[in-house]
């Protein structure tokens, strides 16, 4: 896997001024633009096999998620299960990405997922404030990986990001990363969600984007889902162009998983149009693109039995979460 | 001289007044077949978009008390009794009748409202029973609404034959998707003005206008369709064997008379569901 030089990327040594610097020299986003561009993507007409197709892809690309106070091992458990076998009147129906919990669910989920290729994501580093100190948040992490956690879902310090300090926001996503590391030398996927809700600006969550990049990151994520702007498609446009950009300039891949608010199967087909459409095929795949969400797979196992039987179907028909 | 304001007939989706999904218009003429209107033309779209804001109006629906359904059924007769002039002249216009015929129309559409909001809270009083059981157990029977209902109107009628299949629907917490007669739905389209007016939760009530035929096989087959009253259909004994396919209520076409200033307990009662509780007694 190639890596980078983030002090040959950012032109100087790594202080919080140079990192400023840099993240200040981005072009400013163009508000009007990316809303207009987002929006025309989304009144794309999707013809039957290629919906078919999106559809498919959406589950495969999906982080089937609880993330509640009140989650218990059962539930975590019959989530599992929902993973293993979707819609158990389709076996044809494909599997999740992965189940994404809190990190003391990691190994109640791995128990119940056995030697299924689905993985195991955990939330860590205090999700979703974000608000411990650096040693808590790294003991979170390890706590995780420890259990099994095949990705890391950590949340940046938004306060510190606000406030311009950079280098901080930095030094905590490379120290977690570290603490993806395994004993065996293998390293948990690590997702940095950027929790653009809490960004206020498009140019904001460009800069975090950048800053999150140059960490080395396997994912940069919108949100966390427990704010009242999630992911919106305009802000995956964004991070999307941030990706492909700096694909570009660096030779490496990162991904880029919308979370929280993502519903209906027609939200993730205009999703998947506008991956397509800025990032290009090679981040239409589960490695590089994700999408966060619980109720989402319901809607989308709906759509496609109407596919497959001709018939709309109901909320019958599909298991209760 | 001024220019005169033509009125956009529109559907009535979730409390809302959208187009067409589809873009889609239809012309309808008076009764001497002069153009009248451009109404929208529901498509498939429309209908899977209305089931959809029709199940989740439903539950909240069906959780009022009986007594808040009763006000707001009332509330619809009087809102239509402020109306009653432009329900006149439409039904005039559309269908050739007298102004008296007219009037007696919206008289028997505003006291059917009447009749049906008396209803709903004592359904259960007339219907409900205390089931009579060898055992040491109190047996109740209750009804329950049965859900999401799609339903037909008659096409002969522009606003009785609506107002006499939309409220046996309504009147016990279902939801219903009406499908307005295709050749006279103005009244229809006035009729959820109405509706819209009347503190009735948006979605309880969904009106589409257009092409029965077109739109009935979408319903008979959607899993999440309850009941369907095939009242206003010309392909009745198709859509039957459609919706016996999932098993939905079914209220075949001429089971209820739709003119009158009255309706059927037994109508409401076909678009209920009967809960039977055990309950040990004693302890």
């Amino acid at each position: 896997m190639p890596t980078i030089d983030p002090e040959a990327v950012v032109g100087s040594r790594i202080t919080n001024q140079s990192l400023s610097r840099w993240l200040h020299s981005l072009p400013g986003v163009d508000k009007v633009g990316l809303e207009a561009r987002t929006a025309s993507l989304g009144t794309r007409s999707i013809k039957t096999a290629s919906k078919a197709w999106a559809l498919d892809m959406a589950i495969q690309m999906m982080d089937l998620t609880t993330l509640e106070g009140a989650d218990t091992k059962e539930r975590v458990r019959s989530l599992c299960l929902k993973a293993i076998t979707p819609d158990p009147t389709d076996l044809t129906t494909p599997q999740p990405a992965a189940i994404c919990v809190y990190g003391d669910m990691v190994k109640h989920a791995k128990e119940a997922l056995g030697k299924n290729k689905i993985h195991v994501a955990a939330v860590a580093t205090a999700f979703p404030s974000g608000r411990a100190s650096l040693p808590v948040k790294i003991a979170d992490t390890k706590d995780a990986v420890n259990a099994g956690a095949d990705e890391i879902d950590m949340v940046i310090d938004r306060g510190a990001f606000l406030s311009g300090n950079y280098l901080e926001v930095y030094k905590q996503i490379l120290a977690v990363k570290a603490a993806c590391l395994r004993k065996d030398g293998t390293r948990a996927h690590l997702k940095v969600i950027l929790e653009t809700g809490e960004l206020e600006t498009y140019d904001n969550i460009r800069r975090a984007s950048y800053l999150a990049m140059l960490a080395g990151p396997d994912f940069i994520k919108t949100s966390t889902g427990k704010v009242s702007v999630n992911a919106t498609l305009p802000i995956t446009l964004l991070m999307l162009q941030a990706v492909k950009d700096w694909f570009d300039q660096t030779k490496i891949q990162i991904g880029v998983k919308p979370a929280g608010g993502i519903r209906t199967a027609k939200d993730a087909i205009k999703y998947l149009v506008v991956v397509k459409e800025t990032a290009g095929e090679k981040w239409l795949t589960p490695k590089y693109f994700r999408f966060g969400a619980s109720s989402l797979l319901n809607d989308v196992l709906m759509q496609r039995q109407k596919l497959t039987t001709g018939h709309y179907s109901g909320r019958d028909y599909v298991s209760v979460d | 001289m001024r220019l005169e304001v033509k009125k956009t007939y529109k559907l009535f989706i979730g409390g809302k007044f959208p187009r067409s999904e589809s873009g889609r218009v239809y012309i309808v003429n008076n009764h001497k077949g002069v153009f009248l209107a451009n109404v929208a033309k529901a498509s498939r779209k429309d209908v899977r978009d209305s089931v959809v804001v029709a199940r989740s109006a439903q539950s909240s629906w069906a959780g009022a008390t009986p007594y808040n359904r009763g006000q707001i059924l009332y509330r619809i007769a009087e809102m239509l009794e402020g109306r009653r002039e432009q329900f006149v002249a439409e039904i005039r216009e559309l269908t050739g009748k007298s102004e008296k015929q007219a009037n007696q129309e919206v008289d028997s559409a505003i006291d059917s409202w009447v009749w049906h909001a008396g209803w709903t809270d004592k359904i259960d009083a007339v219907a409900g029973n205390m089931n009579p059981v060898a055992g040491p157990f109190f047996n109740i029977s209750t009804n329950q609404p049965t859900g999401v209902v799609a339903a037909f109107a008659p096409q002969d009628t522009s606003l009785v034959g609506l107002v006499n299949t939309i409220a046996p629907a309504i009147v016990s917490g279902n939801s219903v998707i009406a499908i307005s007669s295709e050749t006279l739905p103005i009244c229809a389209v006035t009729l959820a003005e109405v509706l819209e007016t009347s503190d009735l939760p948006g979605g309880v009530v969904n009106i589409l206008t257009g092409n029965a035929s077109e739109l009935g096989s979408w319903l008979a087959s959607h899993l999440d369709v309850n009941a369907i009253d095939l009242e206003g259909t010309s392909n009745a004994a198709e859509l039957e064997m459609l919706a016996a396919e999932n098993l939905k209520r079914v209220i075949r076409k001429g089971s209820y008379s739709r003119n009158g200033a009255q309706g059927s307990l037994q109508h409401i009662l076909d678009l209920m569901e009967t809960k039977t509780v055990w309950h040990p007694k004693g302890h």
